[in-house]
């Protein structure tokens, strides 16, 4: 008795908080993106329940019974359990191709009853949560090849599998684990160098290869001036500059080899969008020039909860999905779209906090796991809606319409908020 | 280390959320076109556009109303057909015939309406109007077309077309748009702002499939439509009709006032022209034809047709001669000294009441010169200016130089020669005397006149000095409404006793002088004159103006054949069965109607006609 209100005492109430208020204004964005305004439904309606506002009310209710599940296990249990919960999800990532049901053209779903689940959404935590056990052993270090290589194939396992279903987006979330691996002691060479490597692919991209290669001259020319007097003298320098300029081009030629012999059609076209805004905006752009469109009518006040034209008339496509952002973005405008913005900082600062605050690696470790993966959601879905991103099937936490999606997102920051109401009972290290 | 990861990894989150913050003010602040491009996608701007009022004929008869088509347009990328048979049964069309169009449609444009099938009928529309629902990428157009109950009164009606680009561009109130129709000419033309009523807007919210979603800010917005308001003419549509059959293979005029009211009986301008022709998707073609015509049908002659007035004027002299004191029933000319010719009859008693039964030259040439020579001072060119300014002074209260007002656009002013016009023509002043305008006395010279000015001079005498403005409309709308200035009568200024001679010698130039025997209505005491408009090329025109019956006259009117010679021969006998018509609703000289009917003068008819300069007189 005593030891429940403990933890509920220990709670941190501002993320719950913000968790609340991020369902809630998903919720109510969702109710907007299907309201007709000429026949309004109510939740009284038992039509209401087969539209996507009533269904995620019915999302938002088992999600709460999960979060009481999560606090009735003991918290060790996901430690102990790290393994299991790890394998089984990779089964079940194996399974899909064979036994799981299209949803939406993507064969990834199981169909368990009447809700379908979607494993990949859950393999993130799996994976959390066993990165952030394998990280707990005191023998690794990752600063040592070996360690890395290790967490590099926890990681890889359920990317691959993800990517053998063509969920290459979905995938491309475990790239977030980075931040746990950098906060954990991987070198930072390691993101500097991923962040290198994307900024060669836009570049390569975007600029002509001549382009590329001056601005490297240039860069050279710079680096030279501020190096110290006899390393200017040596000739490895000048060798070394060369083979690190003959690399980059190399790898630029690469990056558009990649884009025209490997990427299959749809992935380069939309690239192609993203490069080119007016590239096909009947078609293949239709969805961003709609979704900029809503975003952008929105002004700075926004056209008021329930008054946006192009949320209610189905203009952006996977509006109460992965779009769910225009609906802010027109109906509040300027403002409530500053507003979630700051408030997702601020969400992403607190649980930051939090997880250094916890004794355990363990938990510290799948904290930083937790915040890496909302942030890269945070990071493509809002970036796809303004056309900074290329369109992927990435969810907006919380938000998004989705049971598969807000489950998996509950459960990712409930087993953190569990690990964090009982830090002051685990021994520090 | 740890905390400072904690910050560097913090930095980047706060980077891009800069970015994006810097992104979204950009779309949001900066950009106004998404703006532009939200409302086109969700809103939709329909304009309802009432119907013109209808147009009723003065007993109530209905001429002219709308009838509704329907037009079914496709957007291609919208539009989704999945039973294709069932869509071709539906619309009565051919697999084939539906390919050809969805092709064209594609070709023309992926997201803009193009017309699919045009002029469904109310039935039509009737049976697919609940199966449409079905078939998203199609819609209704609804348009309506001018409809007449007659062929007759076109020229008066006018037409309604298209708005052209000049007309576009000029309009003060900024109402129309490319594509509107609008009344082009003659009643259409005139009471244009009362037949179109106003336009209604709505706005109305759409989804991504175009498909109605409500009002727009709750119909704040909308304006609704105000239907156009009917109009109630004067015309006696069957007289009209019967008018019209009898200038068929003619060309001229006619027009028949009730001298109490001023209102048109009737107005016929020949050749004229089937009024729906101009009413349907065919204009352009019709239009074409119509307006290539030499004869021009177009044209609404009654108002603005130039003609000189003949001997008709003549009545004009007496009654000016009379009011001025200078003419009196008993004054006496012989045709001894006129430079102008007469026709036999007898001058053994030549007086006022002969003068204008045979319609004496002479007579009037020796009044005009008096007119102009009494009580005048001075050499005769000073004599002649004083004269001819006070003669033009009471002309011109006849209405004759100027316009009557009639409810029609194109009515001309015409020409009554007064000082100035003859010291310009003259290049000075004192430049001219008697001798060189003599011609004004019978008519001729530079009088110009329309058939409606003449016909308004008849109503004039039968009313014994006053007029009311001629006009077409009695009321317009439910409360029948109509300008105070056809409801004024205007004073002509000449004593009602003057026109007791003029009366009888119209009654007996009727019975036993210029008119004949066709223009004689046995059971009608008609009064009229006849007269014979020169012009500069071809046969004269036959004029004649009459007013029945002699006391308390119900009818006036004045009748224009164009190169038919004298005017007893053509004008008096058409006139005389107008009249008959229109005061016993039946015609008993059966052969005389059938003759008339059938008469055609076309082959003396030249063609550029223009008004003559040169003087030279006749009768």
């Amino acid at each position: 008795m005593s030891q429940a209100s403990n933890q509920i005492g220990k709670l941190d109430w501002i993320t719950v908080g913000l968790y609340a208020l991020f369902v809630l204004l998903g919720w109510m964005s969702i109710y907007s993106a299907v309201y007709n305004p000429e026949a309004p439904l109510w939740i009284f309606d038992e039509a209401f329940y087969t539209s996507n506002a009533g269904r995620q009310l019915i999302w938002i209710g088992t999600s709460l019974v999960l979060i009481i599940l999560i606090f009735a296990l003991d918290f060790r249990f996901f430690e102990s359990f790290a393994v299991f919960i790890y394998a089984a999800f990779m089964l079940a990532l194996i399974a899909v191709p064979f036994l799981g049901v299209t949803v939406n053209g993507s064969h990834s779903w199981f169909k368990l009853g009447g809700v379908t689940i979607q494993p990949a959404e859950f393999a993130k935590t799996a994976t959390a949560l066993l990165l952030a056990k394998y990280l707990n052993d005191p023998q690794v270090n990752l600063t040592k090849w070996m360690s890395q290589w290790r967490s590099a194939l926890i990681i890889a396992l359920p990317m691959l599998l993800i990517i053998g279903s063509n969920e290459t987006g979905s995938a491309l979330v475990f790239a977030s684990f980075i931040i746990l691996l950098y906060r954990e002691g991987l070198p930072g060479e390691y993101p500097g160098l991923l962040i290198a490597l994307i900024a060669l692919f836009v570049s390569s991209l975007l600029l002509s290869p001549l382009t590329i290669f001056i601005c490297l001259l240039v860069m050279a020319s710079l680096f030279v001036i501020i190096l110290p007097i006899y390393q200017r003298r040596l000739p490895q320098t000048y060798v070394r500059m060369a083979g690190a300029i003959a690399i980059i081009m190399a790898l630029s030629t690469l990056v558009d080899w990649v884009v025209n012999h490997v990427l299959k059609e749809h992935q380069r076209n939309r690239i192609k969008v993203l490069l080119d805004p007016s590239f096909d905006t009947r078609g293949l752009g239709y969805q961003v020039t709609q979704s900029k469109i809503a975003i952008g009518s929105g002004g700075f006040w926004g056209k008021g909860y329930l008054g946006g034209t192009q949320t209610k008339f189905d203009f952006v496509p996977e509006q109460s999905t992965d779009f769910i952002f225009c609906t802010i973005g027109e109906e509040f405008g300027f403002v409530g779209v500053m507003a979630v913005i700051v408030l997702f900082l601020f969400f992403l600062w607190r649980l930051l906090y939090l997880a250094d605050q916890q004794r355990s690696r363990f938990a510290r470790a799948y904290g930083f796991g937790v915040v890496g993966i909302l942030f890269f959601h945070f990071l493509v879905n809002i970036g796809m809606t303004i056309g900074l991103m290329p369109i992927m099937g990435i969810p907006l936490p919380f938000f998004s319409y989705g049971g598969s999606s807000l489950w998996s997102f509950t459960i990712l920051l409930f087993i953190f908020l569990k690990l964090d109401a009982h830090r002051s009972d685990t021994l520090s290290r | 280390m740890p905390e400072g990861r904690r910050i560097i990894i913090f930095l980047f989150f706060l980077l891009i959320g800069l970015i994006f913050i810097g992104k979204m003010f950009y779309l949001q602040m900066f950009d106004s076109t998404y703006e532009k491009a939200a409302d086109n996608n969700a809103i939709r701007k329909i304009i309802q556009v009432p119907f013109r009022g209808e147009v009723y004929d003065r007993f109530g008869k209905l001429i002219v109303y709308n009838t509704p088509v329907y037009d079914l347009y496709i957007t291609p990328r919208k539009a989704v057909v999945k039973d294709t048979n069932r869509f071709c049964a539906l619309f009565g069309i051919t697999k084939g015939r539906f390919d050809t169009l969805t092709k064209e449609a594609w070709a023309y444009s992926r997201v803009k309406p193009s017309l699919f099938l045009k002029h469904l009928s109310k039935e039509d529309f009737a049976k697919i109007q609940d199966a449409l629902v079905d078939y998203p990428g199609f819609s209704i157009s609804t348009t309506a077309f001018r409809t007449y109950q007659s062929k007759a009164l076109s020229n008066a009606l006018g037409y309604v077309a298209e708005i052209n680009n000049n007309s576009l561009l000029d309009q003060k109130d900024d109402y129309y748009r490319q594509g509107d129709y609008v009344g082009i000419s003659g009643l259409e033309a005139f009471y244009e702002e009362a037949l179109r009523g106003q336009r209604g807007v709505k706005y109305r919210m759409v989804n991504s499939n175009g498909v109605e979603k409500g009002e727009y800010r709750h119909g704040d917005l909308d304006v609704s439509s105000v239907a156009g308001q009917n109009l109630f003419t004067s015309v006696d549509i069957r007289l009209q009709e019967y008018a019209d059959s009898l200038m068929m293979k003619k060309v001229g005029s006619v027009v028949a006032i009730e001298p109490s009211t001023g209102e048109i009986l009737s107005m016929v301008s020949a050749p004229s022209y089937d009024p729906s022709l101009l009413a349907g998707r065919n204009f352009s073609k019709y239009y074409q034809i119509l307006a290539l015509d030499p004869l021009k049908p177009l044209i609404n002659r009654p108002p603005s047709a130039y003609y000189r007035p003949g001997s008709a004027f003549k009545i004009v002299q007496a009654l000016v001669g009379l009011q001025l004191g200078i003419l009196t029933t008993g004054s006496v000319f012989t045709h001894a000294g006129a430079p102008v010719k007469c026709h036999v009859h007898n001058t053994s008693h030549n007086d006022l009441h002969n003068a204008i039964q045979w319609s004496c030259n002479p007579y009037f040439y020796h009044a005009f010169r008096k007119i102009l020579y009494d009580n005048t001072q001075g050499d005769t060119f000073e004599r002649s200016a004083q004269g001819l300014q006070r003669w033009s002074e009471l002309v011109a209260n006849f209405g004759f130089g100027r316009k009557l007002g009639v409810d029609l656009g194109n009515e001309k002013k015409g020409n009554l020669p007064n000082v100035e016009y003859y010291n310009k023509v003259y290049k000075g002043e004192n430049r001219w005397k008697f001798s060189n305008i003599y011609s004004l006395s019978i008519g001729e010279g530079e009088l110009v006149v329309s058939p409606l000015k003449m016909a308004n001079f008849a109503a004039i005498i039968a009313n014994k000095g006053w007029y009311i403005p001629p006009h077409l409309v009695k009321g317009v709308g439910d409360k029948k409404t109509i300008d105070t200035f056809y409801k004024t009568p205007v004073s002509v200024g000449i004593d009602a006793k003057h026109f007791n001679v003029v009366h009888e010698g119209m009654r007996d130039a009727v019975l036993h002088g210029t008119v004949g025997r066709e223009g004689k209505i046995p059971d009608i005491v008609m009064c009229g004159k006849t007269g014979t408009s020169q012009n500069q090329k071809g046969k004269d025109h036959s004029v004649f103006i009459a007013f029945a019956p002699k006391d308390n006259p119900k009818i006036a009117i004045a009748v224009f054949v164009e190169n038919a010679g004298f005017g007893g021969f053509a004008a008096a006998p058409i006139a005389s069965l107008i009249i008959e018509k229109y005061l016993k609703g039946r015609v008993d000289r059966k052969d005389i109607e059938t003759k008339f009917m059938n008469m055609s003068y076309l082959a003396n008819v030249t063609y550029n006609r223009r008004i003559v300069k040169k003087d030279s007189l006749k009768r």
